[in-house]
């Protein structure tokens, strides 16, 4: 870590080695594939999840669109694989005693100051832009990044090394040195 | 079933993002800025660890790929625009639920941006089809494929190349 004067990373448990749990999570992938036939992917699931609310409003319309036509509003694996996510998260975050209510990230906060309001804002805009590239590559860096390049997808590699691409320039344009 | 195991799958994962503290902003931002490898190094072991486990799989028939198209127009376009929208927000679609988990009440409105993402998406798809998703459409084209060789020769090459990048980034303390 760079204990930069700017920017100090939060205190805590202590954090599992990377190489440990990353490849605790290559083998649970193996695991998935082998027992359900599924490999990770997460961004389907906002398309679902969308088409859900939509239909809410106007079923009707829903049922005409060629792309919930393709990704059906529906309950599949990777809907609950994504909500296990965050449920795992939650009782790993309570155990280890890493669990608090925060609202604005240390590098953010090292840019822009402690803005919860602006903070939310941008996380939005990006949220958006950033689920509108998704569907457009055809995955996010869970069904691209790790299982297509593990599958030696040429897609998963064009898309994965995109992402960085993109998230490079727009990282060093909006956080800066101050971020570093 | 494959619903439970979708959640069981889910809750796995997550206990491993959140404990190697990949779903942390300032972790994802960290690697877009070239300060912190923390997310490199995790993904790079699942690919690899996935790589050989799949492919092995794969060789006994017990398992089947399950691969994306290679589209240049769609992977290309889409990759960047998404990698822009992923230094605002600091998650990705996999981990903003996670980020949500350890209290990153931030990561509420970026999944609410991902929902509206996604219904824009659905309403330009239509006009995307004959266009952007039609540019440079190669098919289900792998690695293999495209060098005209087995799959195990590329995993070899690929777990060297990959050890050698994870020990130059451990060399330079990043």
């Amino acid at each position: 870590m760079n204990a930069s004067p700017q920017f100090r990373p939060s205190p805590g448990a202590r954090a599992w080695n990377p190489y440990v749990a990353g490849a605790l999570a290559g083998l649970l992938l193996v695991l998935s594939v082998y027992v359900s036939g599924k490999y990770f992917g997460a961004s389907t699931t906002y398309v679902r999840a969308a088409g859900f609310i939509e239909s809410a409003a106007d079923a009707g319309r829903v049922a005409q669109m060629a792309y919930f036509a393709k990704e059906a509003p529906k309950i599949d694996w990777q809907w609950m694989f994504v909500v296990g996510i965050a449920l795992g998260s939650l009782a790993a975050a309570l155990a280890s005693g890493t669990f608090r209510l925060r609202t604005v990230p240390e590098r953010f906060a090292a840019r822009f100051g402690h803005r919860p309001g602006l903070r939310a804002l941008l996380a939005f805009a990006g949220g958006a832009v950033a689920m509108f590239g998704a569907r457009l590559a055809d995955g996010c860096p869970s069904g691209h990044g790790l299982s297509g390049t593990l599958q030696l997808a040429a897609s998963g590699y064009v898309a994965l090394v995109c992402f960085f691409v993109g998230g490079l320039v727009v990282a060093r344009l909006v956080y800066g040195r101050a971020g570093r | 079933m494959e619903l439970l195991f979708g959640l069981m799958t889910g809750i796995g994962f997550g206990i491993l993002l959140q404990r190697a503290e990949v779903i942390r902003f300032d972790r994802q931002i960290g690697a877009l800025l070239l300060v912190d490898m923390t997310i490199v190094k995790f993904m790079l072991t699942t690919i690899l660890v996935g790589m050989v486990g799949v492919y092995a799989l794969v060789d006994l028939e017990l398992a089947k790929l399950s691969l994306k198209p290679l589209v240049l127009g769609g992977n290309v376009l889409g990759g960047l625009i998404f990698g822009a929208g992923w230094a605002l927000l600091g998650y990705c679609p996999g981990t903003a639920g996670a980020a949500l988990g350890e209290g990153r009440v931030d990561a509420l409105t970026g999944m609410a941006g991902m929902l509206v993402g996604a219904a824009a998406y659905a309403e330009a798809y239509p006009s995307l089809l004959g266009g952007v998703l039609a540019w440079g459409d190669y098919g289900k084209l792998t690695l293999p494929d495209l060098f005209g060789v087995g799959h195990w020769p590329v995993i070899a090459v690929l777990v060297a190349g990959g050890a050698l990048l994870l020990r130059f980034l451990e060399r330079r303390g990043l």
